[in-house]
Protein backbone atom coordinates (compact mmCIF):
# COMPACT_ATOMS: atom_id res chain seq x y z
CA UNK A 1 0.00 0.00 0.00
CA UNK A 2 2.57 2.61 1.17
CA UNK A 3 5.02 1.07 -2.15
CA UNK A 4 1.33 2.63 -3.92
CA UNK A 5 1.33 5.50 -2.85
CA UNK A 6 4.80 6.32 -3.36
CA UNK A 7 4.92 5.28 -7.08
CA UNK A 8 1.72 7.39 -7.18
CA UNK A 9 3.91 9.91 -6.19
CA UNK A 10 6.31 9.72 -8.59
CA UNK A 11 4.65 9.65 -11.08
CA UNK A 12 2.91 12.84 -10.35
CA UNK A 13 6.06 14.49 -9.67
CA UNK A 14 7.23 13.09 -13.48
CA UNK A 15 4.09 14.25 -14.88
CA UNK A 16 4.36 17.66 -13.24
CA UNK A 17 7.94 18.11 -15.17
CA UNK A 18 5.89 17.19 -18.86
CA UNK A 19 3.81 20.07 -17.89
CA UNK A 20 5.92 22.13 -17.42
CA UNK A 21 7.69 21.76 -20.33
CA UNK A 22 4.91 21.89 -22.14
CA UNK A 23 3.60 25.09 -20.42
CA UNK A 24 7.54 26.31 -22.01
CA UNK A 25 6.72 25.34 -25.62
CA UNK A 26 3.22 26.38 -25.33
CA UNK A 27 3.95 29.38 -23.26
CA UNK A 28 5.97 31.34 -25.91
CA UNK A 29 3.75 29.73 -28.86
CA UNK A 30 0.78 31.46 -27.49
CA UNK A 31 2.41 34.99 -26.72
CA UNK A 32 3.63 35.45 -29.74
CA UNK A 33 0.81 33.80 -32.10
CA UNK A 34 -1.20 35.91 -29.53
CA UNK A 35 0.10 39.39 -29.99
CA UNK A 36 1.02 38.58 -33.60
CA UNK A 37 -1.26 37.01 -35.31
CA UNK A 38 -3.21 41.17 -35.36
CA UNK A 39 -0.11 42.12 -37.02
CA UNK A 40 -0.12 39.40 -39.89
CA UNK A 41 -1.65 40.79 -43.55
CA UNK A 42 -1.16 40.56 -46.88
CA UNK A 43 0.60 44.44 -46.80
CA UNK A 44 2.79 42.79 -43.66
CA UNK A 45 4.31 40.70 -46.09
CA UNK A 46 4.96 41.44 -49.14
CA UNK A 47 5.72 45.53 -48.29
CA UNK A 48 9.12 47.08 -47.39
CA UNK A 49 9.86 48.80 -44.11
CA UNK A 50 9.34 51.97 -44.17
CA UNK A 51 9.54 55.51 -41.91
CA UNK A 52 13.02 54.31 -40.72
CA UNK A 53 11.98 50.80 -39.85
CA UNK A 54 9.25 52.18 -37.93
CA UNK A 55 6.40 51.05 -40.29
CA UNK A 56 5.69 48.74 -43.19
CA UNK A 57 6.36 45.06 -43.39
CA UNK A 58 9.26 42.52 -43.51
CA UNK A 59 9.22 41.54 -47.57
CA UNK A 60 13.17 41.50 -48.20
CA UNK A 61 13.82 39.74 -45.00
CA UNK A 62 11.39 37.19 -46.06
CA UNK A 63 13.06 37.15 -49.16
CA UNK A 64 16.72 37.53 -47.43
CA UNK A 65 15.83 34.38 -45.85
CA UNK A 66 14.32 32.12 -48.32
CA UNK A 67 17.19 33.07 -50.45
CA UNK A 68 19.40 31.81 -47.79
CA UNK A 69 17.92 28.84 -46.98
CA UNK A 70 17.76 27.82 -50.83
CA UNK A 71 21.64 28.92 -52.28
CA UNK A 72 22.36 26.85 -48.85
CA UNK A 73 20.60 23.64 -50.08
CA UNK A 74 22.04 23.93 -53.24
CA UNK A 75 25.37 23.30 -51.48
CA UNK A 76 24.33 20.84 -48.84
CA UNK A 77 22.21 18.47 -50.01
CA UNK A 78 24.50 17.24 -53.04
CA UNK A 79 27.39 17.15 -50.81
CA UNK A 80 25.39 15.61 -48.01
CA UNK A 81 23.27 13.15 -49.77
CA UNK A 82 26.18 12.02 -51.72
CA UNK A 83 28.62 11.50 -49.27
CA UNK A 84 25.90 9.40 -47.29
CA UNK A 85 25.64 7.30 -50.40
CA UNK A 86 29.16 6.69 -49.59
CA UNK A 87 28.97 6.04 -45.95
CA UNK A 88 26.26 3.88 -46.31
CA UNK A 89 26.51 2.13 -49.93
CA UNK A 90 30.36 1.74 -50.49
CA UNK A 91 32.63 1.48 -46.97
CA UNK A 92 32.48 -1.01 -44.51
CA UNK A 93 33.23 0.59 -40.99
CA UNK A 94 37.11 1.45 -41.32
CA UNK A 95 39.41 3.95 -40.24
CA UNK A 96 38.06 6.40 -42.91
CA UNK A 97 34.31 6.31 -41.72
CA UNK A 98 35.51 6.39 -38.15
CA UNK A 99 37.46 9.57 -38.87
CA UNK A 100 34.26 11.02 -40.68
CA UNK A 101 31.89 10.09 -38.16
CA UNK A 102 33.90 12.28 -35.45
CA UNK A 103 34.00 14.99 -38.07
CA UNK A 104 29.99 14.94 -38.45
CA UNK A 105 29.53 15.12 -34.34
CA UNK A 106 32.11 17.37 -33.83
CA UNK A 107 30.45 19.65 -36.96
CA UNK A 108 27.12 19.05 -34.95
CA UNK A 109 28.47 19.99 -31.53
CA UNK A 110 30.30 23.26 -32.58
CA UNK A 111 28.09 26.32 -31.78
CA UNK A 112 26.72 28.66 -34.44
CA UNK A 113 29.02 31.31 -33.78
CA UNK A 114 31.55 29.60 -33.94
CA UNK A 115 30.54 28.78 -37.63
CA UNK A 116 29.96 32.18 -38.21
CA UNK A 117 33.50 33.53 -37.22
CA UNK A 118 34.87 30.20 -39.98
CA UNK A 119 32.65 31.69 -42.68
CA UNK A 120 33.85 35.45 -41.79
CA UNK A 121 37.16 34.47 -41.96
CA UNK A 122 37.51 32.17 -45.15
CA UNK A 123 34.54 33.32 -47.41
CA UNK A 124 33.98 37.20 -45.89
CA UNK A 125 38.30 37.39 -45.64
CA UNK A 126 39.96 35.28 -47.23
CA UNK A 127 38.25 34.45 -50.07
CA UNK A 128 37.18 37.67 -50.44
CA UNK A 129 33.14 37.50 -51.03
CA UNK A 130 32.44 40.10 -48.08
CA UNK A 131 29.52 39.69 -46.45
CA UNK A 132 27.20 38.38 -48.67
CA UNK A 133 24.36 36.15 -49.67
CA UNK A 134 27.19 33.65 -50.56
CA UNK A 135 28.79 34.01 -47.85
CA UNK A 136 26.09 33.41 -45.71
CA UNK A 137 24.69 30.81 -47.37
CA UNK A 138 27.84 28.83 -47.77
CA UNK A 139 28.44 28.83 -43.89
CA UNK A 140 24.92 27.47 -43.38
CA UNK A 141 25.61 25.00 -45.79
CA UNK A 142 28.31 23.98 -43.65
CA UNK A 143 26.50 24.23 -40.54
CA UNK A 144 23.30 21.83 -42.10
CA UNK A 145 25.86 18.74 -43.74
CA UNK A 146 25.94 17.09 -40.12
CA UNK A 147 22.21 16.74 -40.08
CA UNK A 148 21.46 15.71 -44.04
CA UNK A 149 24.31 13.45 -43.55
CA UNK A 150 23.30 11.58 -40.48
CA UNK A 151 19.75 11.86 -41.79
CA UNK A 152 20.46 10.52 -45.54
CA UNK A 153 22.40 7.93 -43.95
CA UNK A 154 19.83 6.30 -41.78
CA UNK A 155 17.35 6.36 -44.57
CA UNK A 156 20.06 4.42 -46.68
CA UNK A 157 20.69 2.21 -44.40
CA UNK A 158 16.93 1.02 -43.78
CA UNK A 159 16.25 0.34 -47.36
CA UNK A 160 16.25 -3.86 -46.41
CA UNK A 161 19.35 -5.61 -47.95
CA UNK A 162 16.82 -8.28 -50.12
CA UNK A 163 16.40 -5.06 -52.34
CA UNK A 164 19.85 -4.53 -53.58
CA UNK A 165 20.35 -8.64 -53.71
CA UNK A 166 17.38 -9.05 -55.94
CA UNK A 167 18.84 -6.25 -57.96
CA UNK A 168 22.21 -7.59 -58.29
CA UNK A 169 20.68 -11.31 -58.72
CA UNK A 170 19.42 -9.23 -62.06
CA UNK A 171 22.58 -8.04 -63.09
CA UNK A 172 22.50 -4.83 -62.21
CA UNK A 173 25.69 -2.93 -61.29
CA UNK A 174 26.29 -1.10 -57.85
CA UNK A 175 25.62 2.67 -59.23
CA UNK A 176 22.47 1.14 -60.76
CA UNK A 177 21.45 -0.69 -57.87
CA UNK A 178 22.24 2.79 -55.57
CA UNK A 179 20.24 4.68 -58.04
CA UNK A 180 17.38 2.66 -59.33
CA UNK A 181 16.63 1.22 -55.63
CA UNK A 182 18.54 2.36 -52.55
CA UNK A 183 17.80 6.22 -53.49
CA UNK A 184 14.20 5.55 -54.47
CA UNK A 185 13.45 3.71 -51.77
CA UNK A 186 15.58 5.77 -49.14
CA UNK A 187 13.88 9.12 -50.86
CA UNK A 188 11.39 9.87 -48.34
CA UNK A 189 13.51 9.73 -45.55
CA UNK A 190 16.07 12.14 -47.19
CA UNK A 191 14.00 14.49 -47.86
CA UNK A 192 12.49 14.41 -44.36
CA UNK A 193 16.07 15.08 -42.86
CA UNK A 194 16.47 18.21 -45.91
CA UNK A 195 13.22 19.74 -44.57
CA UNK A 196 14.74 19.54 -41.16
CA UNK A 197 17.46 21.23 -41.78
CA UNK A 198 15.93 23.66 -43.49
CA UNK A 199 13.42 24.19 -40.46
CA UNK A 200 16.84 25.24 -38.23
CA UNK A 201 18.66 26.88 -40.93
CA UNK A 202 16.17 29.42 -41.33
CA UNK A 203 16.41 30.25 -37.90
CA UNK A 204 19.84 30.70 -37.73
CA UNK A 205 20.86 34.07 -36.53
CA UNK A 206 24.38 34.38 -35.15
CA UNK A 207 26.01 32.94 -38.24
CA UNK A 208 24.56 35.92 -41.01
CA UNK A 209 25.32 38.05 -38.43
CA UNK A 210 28.99 37.85 -39.43
CA UNK A 211 28.63 36.80 -42.62
CA UNK A 212 25.92 38.49 -44.42
CA UNK A 213 22.78 40.00 -42.62
CA UNK A 214 22.42 43.58 -43.21
CA UNK A 215 19.84 46.02 -41.06
CA UNK A 216 17.99 47.06 -44.14
CA UNK A 217 18.79 46.99 -47.60
CA UNK A 218 16.84 49.69 -49.84
CA UNK A 219 16.07 46.85 -52.32
CA UNK A 220 15.88 43.13 -52.75
CA UNK A 221 19.69 41.51 -53.29
CA UNK A 222 20.62 41.45 -57.05
CA UNK A 223 23.79 39.37 -57.15
CA UNK A 224 25.13 36.74 -54.89
CA UNK A 225 27.66 39.67 -53.63
CA UNK A 226 25.02 41.62 -52.04
CA UNK A 227 24.33 41.88 -48.08
CA UNK A 228 20.87 40.27 -47.38
CA UNK A 229 17.74 41.02 -44.77
CA UNK A 230 16.83 37.93 -43.23
CA UNK A 231 13.86 37.26 -40.55
CA UNK A 232 15.75 36.26 -37.76
CA UNK A 233 18.13 38.77 -37.99
CA UNK A 234 15.67 41.28 -38.52
CA UNK A 235 13.65 40.23 -35.36
CA UNK A 236 16.91 40.92 -33.88
CA UNK A 237 17.80 44.16 -34.57
CA UNK A 238 14.10 45.17 -34.18
CA UNK A 239 14.02 44.67 -30.63
CA UNK A 240 17.54 45.34 -29.42
CA UNK A 241 18.60 48.01 -31.52
CA UNK A 242 15.65 50.02 -32.79
CA UNK A 243 15.07 53.72 -31.58
CA UNK A 244 11.58 52.73 -30.03
CA UNK A 245 11.30 49.28 -29.35
CA UNK A 246 7.78 50.42 -27.92
CA UNK A 247 6.65 51.76 -30.84
CA UNK A 248 8.15 48.86 -32.93
CA UNK A 249 6.41 45.90 -30.96
CA UNK A 250 3.81 45.10 -33.10
CA UNK A 251 6.44 44.34 -36.02
CA UNK A 252 8.93 42.58 -33.92
CA UNK A 253 5.49 40.29 -32.59
CA UNK A 254 4.80 39.97 -36.17
CA UNK A 255 8.02 38.73 -37.67
CA UNK A 256 8.22 36.44 -34.68
CA UNK A 257 5.32 34.67 -35.50
CA UNK A 258 6.43 34.51 -39.57
CA UNK A 259 9.87 33.18 -38.44
CA UNK A 260 8.14 30.44 -35.84
CA UNK A 261 5.44 29.54 -38.75
CA UNK A 262 8.14 28.53 -41.13
CA UNK A 263 10.52 27.34 -38.84
CA UNK A 264 7.84 25.28 -36.25
CA UNK A 265 5.82 24.37 -39.89
CA UNK A 266 8.59 22.94 -41.81
CA UNK A 267 9.84 21.28 -38.39
CA UNK A 268 6.36 19.74 -37.92
CA UNK A 269 5.62 18.24 -41.45
CA UNK A 270 8.86 16.35 -41.19
CA UNK A 271 8.00 14.78 -37.77
CA UNK A 272 4.50 13.96 -38.98
CA UNK A 273 6.13 12.78 -42.10
CA UNK A 274 8.43 10.50 -40.28
CA UNK A 275 5.70 9.56 -37.56
CA UNK A 276 3.35 8.07 -40.27
CA UNK A 277 5.64 6.28 -43.04
CA UNK A 278 7.03 4.62 -39.68
CA UNK A 279 3.34 3.26 -38.78
CA UNK A 280 2.58 2.27 -42.59
CA UNK A 281 6.10 0.96 -43.91
CA UNK A 282 5.46 -2.48 -45.59
CA UNK A 283 8.96 -3.61 -44.84
CA UNK B 1 10.61 -4.80 -56.58
CA UNK B 2 10.98 -4.27 -60.01
CA UNK B 3 13.11 -2.46 -62.53
CA UNK B 4 11.53 -0.36 -64.70
CA UNK B 5 13.45 -1.48 -67.38
CA UNK B 6 16.49 -3.13 -68.64
CA UNK B 7 19.92 -1.41 -68.60
CA UNK B 8 20.56 -0.22 -71.75
CA UNK B 9 23.52 -2.63 -73.71
CA UNK B 10 26.61 -0.81 -72.72
CA UNK B 11 30.25 -1.74 -73.30
CA UNK B 12 31.79 -2.30 -70.32
CA UNK B 13 34.83 -0.23 -70.22
CA UNK B 14 32.33 2.79 -70.23
CA UNK B 15 30.25 1.16 -67.84
CA UNK B 16 33.15 0.77 -65.17
CA UNK B 17 34.49 3.86 -65.69
CA UNK B 18 31.28 5.57 -65.01
CA UNK B 19 31.00 3.09 -61.86
CA UNK B 20 34.35 4.60 -60.77
CA UNK B 21 33.80 8.17 -61.72
CA UNK B 22 30.35 8.06 -59.30
CA UNK B 23 32.38 6.06 -56.50
CA UNK B 24 35.04 8.85 -56.38
CA UNK B 25 32.63 11.84 -56.40
CA UNK B 26 30.89 10.01 -53.53
CA UNK B 27 34.22 9.80 -51.64
CA UNK B 28 35.12 12.74 -52.58
CA UNK B 29 32.08 14.66 -51.18
CA UNK B 30 32.58 12.75 -47.55
CA UNK B 31 36.09 14.41 -48.01
CA UNK B 32 34.69 17.52 -47.60
CA UNK B 33 32.84 16.66 -44.71
CA UNK B 34 36.35 16.41 -42.72
CA UNK B 35 37.84 19.03 -44.94
CA UNK B 36 35.00 21.51 -43.18
CA UNK B 37 36.21 20.11 -39.85
CA UNK B 38 39.83 20.83 -40.42
CA UNK B 39 38.89 24.39 -42.42
CA UNK B 40 37.07 25.49 -39.15
CA UNK B 41 39.98 24.71 -37.00
CA UNK B 42 42.66 26.27 -39.68
CA UNK B 43 40.76 29.58 -39.65
CA UNK B 44 39.79 29.83 -35.96
CA UNK B 45 43.69 29.31 -35.36
CA UNK B 46 44.69 31.20 -37.95
CA UNK B 47 42.78 34.95 -36.87
CA UNK B 48 42.72 33.91 -33.90
CA UNK B 49 46.42 32.61 -32.26
CA UNK B 50 48.17 35.76 -33.26
CA UNK B 51 46.33 37.71 -30.19
CA UNK B 52 48.71 35.96 -27.87
CA UNK B 53 51.60 37.40 -29.62
CA UNK B 54 50.55 40.48 -28.16
CA UNK B 55 48.48 39.91 -24.79
CA UNK B 56 50.09 37.60 -22.73
CA UNK B 57 48.22 34.41 -21.91
CA UNK B 58 48.34 35.04 -18.09
CA UNK B 59 46.67 38.45 -18.82
CA UNK B 60 43.95 37.28 -20.74
CA UNK B 61 43.08 34.12 -18.45
CA UNK B 62 43.52 35.64 -15.41
CA UNK B 63 42.24 39.21 -16.14
CA UNK B 64 39.15 40.36 -14.93
CA UNK B 65 38.59 43.18 -16.95
CA UNK B 66 37.36 43.10 -20.18
CA UNK B 67 37.62 46.35 -21.84
CA UNK B 68 38.48 45.80 -25.35
CA UNK B 69 37.41 49.78 -27.03
CA UNK B 70 39.42 51.29 -23.62
CA UNK B 71 42.25 54.03 -24.11
CA UNK B 72 44.41 51.12 -22.95
CA UNK B 73 41.93 47.88 -24.18
CA UNK B 74 41.74 45.03 -21.32
CA UNK B 75 41.35 41.58 -22.57
CA UNK B 76 40.28 39.53 -19.62
CA UNK B 77 38.41 36.69 -20.96
CA UNK B 78 37.49 35.93 -17.21
CA UNK B 79 34.81 37.97 -16.73
CA UNK B 80 32.99 36.42 -19.96
CA UNK B 81 33.94 32.58 -19.08
CA UNK B 82 32.42 33.63 -15.68
CA UNK B 83 29.26 34.57 -17.42
CA UNK B 84 29.51 31.54 -19.76
CA UNK B 85 29.68 29.64 -16.62
CA UNK B 86 26.86 30.77 -14.24
CA UNK B 87 24.38 31.03 -16.82
CA UNK B 88 25.04 27.68 -18.63
CA UNK B 89 25.29 25.31 -15.11
CA UNK B 90 22.18 27.42 -13.65
CA UNK B 91 20.57 26.47 -17.32
CA UNK B 92 21.76 22.95 -16.73
CA UNK B 93 20.03 22.78 -12.90
CA UNK B 94 16.66 23.45 -14.48
CA UNK B 95 16.94 21.52 -17.46
CA UNK B 96 18.99 18.11 -16.37
CA UNK B 97 15.83 17.22 -13.51
CA UNK B 98 13.22 18.17 -16.04
CA UNK B 99 14.83 16.72 -19.38
CA UNK B 100 15.38 13.57 -17.01
CA UNK B 101 12.13 13.66 -15.36
CA UNK B 102 10.40 13.67 -19.11
CA UNK B 103 12.39 11.27 -20.21
CA UNK B 104 11.37 8.72 -17.42
CA UNK B 105 7.72 10.02 -17.78
CA UNK B 106 7.90 8.94 -21.66
CA UNK B 107 9.63 6.13 -21.40
CA UNK B 108 8.40 4.11 -18.35
CA UNK B 109 5.27 5.48 -17.25
CA UNK B 110 3.20 6.93 -19.92
CA UNK B 111 0.69 4.85 -21.90
CA UNK B 112 1.65 4.82 -26.54
CA UNK B 113 -0.87 7.25 -27.32
CA UNK B 114 -0.17 9.83 -25.00
CA UNK B 115 3.53 9.22 -25.76
CA UNK B 116 2.72 9.89 -29.19
CA UNK B 117 1.39 13.05 -28.79
CA UNK B 118 4.13 14.06 -25.50
CA UNK B 119 7.07 13.29 -27.80
CA UNK B 120 6.64 15.07 -30.77
CA UNK B 121 5.80 18.06 -28.72
CA UNK B 122 8.70 18.29 -26.67
CA UNK B 123 10.76 17.64 -30.04
CA UNK B 124 8.98 20.69 -31.19
CA UNK B 125 10.52 22.97 -28.54
CA UNK B 126 13.76 22.41 -29.95
CA UNK B 127 12.01 23.57 -33.58
CA UNK B 128 11.69 27.24 -32.28
CA UNK B 129 14.40 28.81 -33.43
CA UNK B 130 17.09 30.36 -31.07
CA UNK B 131 16.19 34.23 -31.67
CA UNK B 132 12.70 33.76 -30.68
CA UNK B 133 13.38 32.45 -27.47
CA UNK B 134 15.98 35.60 -27.14
CA UNK B 135 12.98 37.90 -28.12
CA UNK B 136 10.57 36.12 -25.63
CA UNK B 137 13.25 36.41 -22.44
CA UNK B 138 13.46 39.81 -23.49
CA UNK B 139 10.17 40.99 -23.59
CA UNK B 140 8.26 38.43 -21.57
CA UNK B 141 10.54 36.42 -18.90
CA UNK B 142 12.47 39.36 -17.88
CA UNK B 143 8.96 41.24 -16.59
CA UNK B 144 8.08 38.15 -14.57
CA UNK B 145 11.91 37.85 -13.67
CA UNK B 146 11.30 41.51 -12.14
CA UNK B 147 7.93 41.31 -10.96
CA UNK B 148 9.46 37.89 -8.53
CA UNK B 149 12.73 39.39 -7.30
CA UNK B 150 11.61 43.51 -8.00
CA UNK B 151 15.45 44.21 -7.44
CA UNK B 152 18.78 44.32 -10.23
CA UNK B 153 18.03 44.95 -13.84
CA UNK B 154 15.44 43.62 -16.00
CA UNK B 155 18.09 41.79 -18.20
CA UNK B 156 19.74 39.25 -16.00
CA UNK B 157 21.25 35.81 -15.78
CA UNK B 158 18.67 34.42 -14.55
CA UNK B 159 16.33 35.66 -17.27
CA UNK B 160 19.06 33.82 -19.76
CA UNK B 161 19.20 31.07 -17.80
CA UNK B 162 15.79 30.35 -17.70
CA UNK B 163 15.41 30.45 -21.26
CA UNK B 164 17.97 28.46 -21.96
CA UNK B 165 16.82 25.62 -19.98
CA UNK B 166 14.14 25.08 -21.93
CA UNK B 167 16.37 25.04 -25.40
CA UNK B 168 18.32 22.68 -23.49
CA UNK B 169 16.01 20.37 -22.28
CA UNK B 170 14.68 19.04 -25.35
CA UNK B 171 18.32 17.89 -25.82
CA UNK B 172 18.69 15.90 -22.58
CA UNK B 173 14.87 14.80 -22.73
CA UNK B 174 15.65 13.09 -26.25
CA UNK B 175 19.26 11.51 -25.46
CA UNK B 176 18.02 9.84 -22.30
CA UNK B 177 14.81 8.85 -23.56
CA UNK B 178 16.79 6.43 -25.52
CA UNK B 179 19.37 5.42 -23.02
CA UNK B 180 16.43 4.19 -20.87
CA UNK B 181 14.65 2.61 -23.71
CA UNK B 182 17.95 0.65 -24.29
CA UNK B 183 17.56 -0.93 -21.29
CA UNK B 184 16.97 -5.08 -22.00
CA UNK B 185 13.54 -6.29 -21.36
CA UNK B 186 14.68 -9.47 -20.10
CA UNK B 187 16.49 -7.08 -17.01
CA UNK B 188 13.58 -5.48 -16.32
CA UNK B 189 11.22 -8.93 -16.40
CA UNK B 190 14.09 -10.75 -14.79
CA UNK B 191 13.74 -7.97 -11.38
CA UNK B 192 10.16 -7.78 -11.68
CA UNK B 193 10.21 -11.94 -11.13
CA UNK B 194 11.73 -11.79 -8.65
CA UNK B 195 9.13 -9.75 -6.74
CA UNK B 196 10.76 -6.30 -7.05
CA UNK B 197 7.94 -3.25 -7.40
CA UNK B 198 8.13 -0.55 -10.37
CA UNK B 199 9.94 1.92 -8.46
CA UNK B 200 12.56 -0.25 -7.45
CA UNK B 201 13.28 -1.60 -10.80
CA UNK B 202 13.15 1.71 -11.54
CA UNK B 203 16.10 2.63 -9.22
CA UNK B 204 18.09 -0.71 -9.35
CA UNK B 205 17.92 -1.80 -13.14
CA UNK B 206 16.67 0.55 -15.20
CA UNK B 207 18.39 4.26 -14.25
CA UNK B 208 22.04 2.19 -12.99
CA UNK B 209 21.78 0.92 -16.50
CA UNK B 210 20.99 3.94 -18.53
CA UNK B 211 23.11 6.07 -16.48
CA UNK B 212 26.07 6.02 -19.13
CA UNK B 213 23.57 7.40 -21.50
CA UNK B 214 22.14 9.83 -19.24
CA UNK B 215 25.03 11.48 -18.44
CA UNK B 216 25.88 12.13 -22.13
CA UNK B 217 22.83 13.55 -22.53
CA UNK B 218 23.76 16.22 -19.86
CA UNK B 219 26.74 16.08 -21.16
CA UNK B 220 25.68 17.61 -24.72
CA UNK B 221 23.04 19.87 -23.03
CA UNK B 222 26.29 21.64 -21.54
CA UNK B 223 27.54 21.50 -24.91
CA UNK B 224 24.09 22.79 -26.14
CA UNK B 225 23.77 25.46 -23.46
CA UNK B 226 27.82 26.91 -23.81
CA UNK B 227 27.58 27.63 -27.28
CA UNK B 228 24.02 28.84 -27.52
CA UNK B 229 24.67 33.23 -28.89
CA UNK B 230 21.21 34.66 -29.70
CA UNK B 231 19.18 33.57 -26.68
CA UNK B 232 21.36 34.42 -23.88
CA UNK B 233 22.33 38.10 -26.00
CA UNK B 234 18.88 39.16 -25.82
CA UNK B 235 18.13 38.14 -22.04
CA UNK B 236 21.46 38.98 -20.27
CA UNK B 237 22.10 42.59 -20.73
CA UNK B 238 25.59 42.00 -21.54
CA UNK B 239 27.69 43.10 -19.13
CA UNK B 240 31.27 42.19 -18.82
CA UNK B 241 31.58 42.45 -15.07
CA UNK B 242 32.47 39.81 -12.95
CA UNK B 243 29.34 38.52 -10.80
CA UNK B 244 28.09 34.96 -9.07
CA UNK B 245 25.02 36.67 -8.54
CA UNK B 246 21.85 35.46 -10.57
CA UNK B 247 20.67 39.36 -10.75
CA UNK B 248 23.23 40.97 -12.66
CA UNK B 249 23.95 41.19 -15.81
CA UNK B 250 26.51 38.73 -17.84
CA UNK B 251 28.01 38.88 -20.88
CA UNK B 252 28.74 35.57 -22.38
CA UNK B 253 31.78 34.71 -24.65
CA UNK B 254 29.42 33.73 -27.42
CA UNK B 255 27.49 36.99 -26.97
CA UNK B 256 30.76 38.86 -26.97
CA UNK B 257 31.79 37.58 -30.38
CA UNK B 258 28.35 38.72 -31.62
CA UNK B 259 28.19 42.15 -30.39
CA UNK B 260 31.35 43.13 -30.82
CA UNK B 261 32.48 41.07 -34.31
CA UNK B 262 30.14 44.30 -35.58
CA UNK B 263 32.69 46.91 -34.54
CA UNK B 264 35.84 45.79 -34.96
CA UNK B 265 38.49 46.38 -37.54
CA UNK B 266 39.42 43.21 -39.45
CA UNK B 267 43.18 42.09 -38.42
CA UNK B 268 42.77 44.17 -35.23
CA UNK B 269 44.55 42.80 -31.72
CA UNK B 270 40.27 43.37 -30.67
CA UNK B 271 39.61 40.61 -33.66
CA UNK B 272 41.99 38.28 -33.21
CA UNK B 273 40.25 38.38 -29.44
CA UNK B 274 37.72 37.78 -30.69
CA UNK B 275 38.72 34.96 -32.58
CA UNK B 276 40.55 33.78 -29.82
CA UNK B 277 37.09 33.64 -27.60
CA UNK B 278 35.98 30.93 -30.66
CA UNK B 279 39.09 28.81 -30.25
CA UNK B 280 38.14 28.48 -26.29
CA UNK B 281 34.33 27.50 -27.61
CA UNK B 282 35.17 25.17 -30.45
CA UNK B 283 38.24 23.57 -27.88
CA UNK B 284 35.28 22.99 -25.17
CA UNK B 285 32.85 21.73 -27.59
CA UNK B 286 35.04 19.16 -29.19
CA UNK B 287 35.92 18.14 -25.57
CA UNK B 288 32.52 17.16 -24.94
CA UNK B 289 31.89 15.41 -28.28
CA UNK B 290 34.87 13.57 -27.22
CA UNK B 291 34.28 12.64 -23.76
CA UNK B 292 30.82 11.82 -24.76
CA UNK B 293 31.89 9.44 -27.02
CA UNK B 294 34.66 8.21 -24.37
CA UNK B 295 31.65 7.53 -21.92
CA UNK B 296 29.73 5.80 -25.01
CA UNK B 297 32.90 3.15 -26.35
CA UNK B 298 33.86 2.97 -22.72
CA UNK B 299 30.28 1.59 -22.05
CA UNK B 300 30.18 -1.23 -24.81
CA UNK B 301 33.58 -2.42 -23.78
CA UNK B 302 32.45 -3.16 -20.08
Amino acid sequence: MKERLRESLVVLGLRSAVFVALAGLLGVLFDIVSKGAGVLSWKFLTEPPMAGMTEGGIFPAIIGSVYLVTLSLVASVPIGVLSAIYLAEYTKQSRFTRIVDVSIRNLAGTPSIVFGLFGLGLFVNFLGFRQSLLSGALTLACMSLPVIITASREALLTVPNEFREAAYALGATKLQVVRRVVVPNALAGILTGIVLSSSRVIGETAPIMLTAAAFYTPSLPSSFFDRVMALPFHLFVMATQSANPLKTAPIQYGTALVLILIAVGLNATALFVRARRRRIKAW
Amino acid sequence: MRLKKPPAPRTSLSRTLVERLAKSLFFLCSVIVILVTLLITLFLFREGLPALLHVPIWDIFAGTIWQPPAEVPKFGVLPLMVGSAVITFTSLMFATPLGLAVALYLAEFSRSLEREVLKPLVELLAAVPSVVFGFFALVVVSGWIHGLFGVGTRLNALNGAVVLSLMVLPTIASISEDALNSVPRDLKEAAYALGSTRLQVLRGVVLPYARRGIAVAVLLGFGRAIGETMAVLMATGNAAVMSLSLLTSMETMTAAIAIEMGEVVFGSLHYQMLFFLGILLFLISSAVNILADHIITRGRVA
